[in-house]
């Protein structure tokens, strides 16, 4: 038994630390309260919706500042899809960049810097976020897999 | 807490349906959003509601029967709609357009229906409220918002009119503070005391003296922060 305890502590350890850390919000705590036995992959599958989602946004965005002429709307379009779907499965840090990334670009008083440079800068910002929670996510599920392959149950 | 019992679904012109013989309510979901779409599915089953997710305003009266390009010969007879949630931006049709061709229409006007939005504009709550809906939900979308749902249904069954959404709105109106909001909410502290002129619908907002429940939409905009006021 000594395997799964230690697997548990290592996940209810790593949950918290993504939290505290800011990386997840309670948003996600709400999605694990959703998944039951008829929907025992809940929260996996969503958030592999939110990563195809979010790699689709993300080629819109690098396409959309890459045009001669950059359509802001567009732009505004795609980081406000992008926010509300981090929004909606917790992933707090992604969701803060994009706020920020509309911001930025609207701000129409930054001295010296163009906004499609600051719509760049956003972007790369965006991509790191994205990223840094994707990792951490995917390790999340990784350690619950082991946990149940090794006999334990995730901690509620 | 329920459960929903496992059915097959069916295929009808491309959308998916649950047979309507079972006792519970029906909910129409209607999101652009594919992750927003699964989340507001399960949070909706989980609530023991059965579920049609829609990706559009447009599909959403298809499903209905309403839309004028399509003949609405295609009997969906079978499967009452007893309420519906949208989203507000929506790409085409709005959430609020949406809500407005359901109000306009004779078949479906008295179907409940409440708006999702990330951003919480004041402004855009009133406007949708003033048009018909029942509430407004501020997202991310929680269990406790959807649990609410069931109030206004049986609001209906119990009642039988259309007029549900009234005690809601009255509460909106007068727990929010307009001292707290950004000045273009002019509207809510309008220099009439008696009727506010711009809600036809709902009662007059005359004393503040119902204090705001914690659940209530208006707590909920105060409290969260996706973007702020604008």
């Amino acid at each position: 038994m000594d395997g799964v305890a230690q697997l548990q502590k290592q996940l209810v350890d790593f949950t918290d630390s993504l939290f505290q850390e800011g990386f997840l919000d309670e948003q996600f705590n709400q999605l694990q309260q959703l998944q039951d036995e008829s929907n025992p992959d809940f929260v996996v599958e969503v958030v592999s919706l939110f990563f195809e989602d979010s790699e689709r946004l993300l080629n819109e965005l690098a396409k959309a500042l890459e045009q001669k002429t950059i359509d802001f709307r567009k732009v505004d379009a795609h980081v406000h899809q992008f926010k509300g779907s981090s929004s909606s499965i917790g992933a707090q840090r992604v969701q803060k960049v994009c706020i920020a990334f509309r911001n930025y670009c609207e701000e129409q008083n930054i001295e010296g810097v163009k906004p499609w440079h600051r719509c760049l800068k956003c972007l790369q910002q965006v991509k790191l976020e994205y990223s840094l929670v994707k990792n951490k996510l995917e390790t999340l599920f990784k350690i619950e897999k082991q946990l149940i392959a090794a006999g334990g149950s995730i901690p509620t | 807490m329920e459960r929903n019992v496992f059915v097959s679904r069916r295929r009808i012109d491309g959308f998916d349906v649950l047979p309507s013989d079972s006792a519970e309510a029906h909910v129409l979901a209607v999101d652009d959003s594919l992750v927003d779409r699964k989340v507001i599915e399960q949070l909706l089953k989980i609530s023991s509601f059965k579920v049609t997710a829609v990706d559009s305003g447009r599909r959403a009266l298809q499903f209905l029967g309403l839309d004028e390009e399509k003949s609405s010969s295609v009997g969906f007879d079978g499967l009452k709609v007893d309420l519906i949630i949208t989203d507000y931006c929506m790409p085409g049709m709005t959430g609020y357009e949406l809500l407005k061709k359901i109000k306009e229409s004779s078949n479906f006007r008295e179907i409940p229906v409440v708006i999702m939005s990330s951003e919480n504009v004041i402004a855009r709550i009133d406007r949708c409220l003033e048009e018909g809906a029942e509430d407004f939900f501020v997202k991310p979308v929680k269990l406790s918002d959807v649990k609410r749902l069931k109030d206004y249904m049986m609001r209906e069954v119990r009642f039988g009119t259309a007029n549900s959404g009234g005690t809601n709105k009255r509460k909106l109106q007068e727990s929010c503070d307009p001292t707290s909001s950004e000045p273009s909410i002019s509207s809510l502290s309008s220099s009439s005391s008696d009727s506010p002129s711009r809600s036809p619908i709902s009662p007059s907002s005359a004393s503040s003296s119902i204090p705001t429940p914690l659940d209530s939409p208006v707590r909920r905009l105060k409290m969260t922060n996706t973007g702020g006021l604008i």
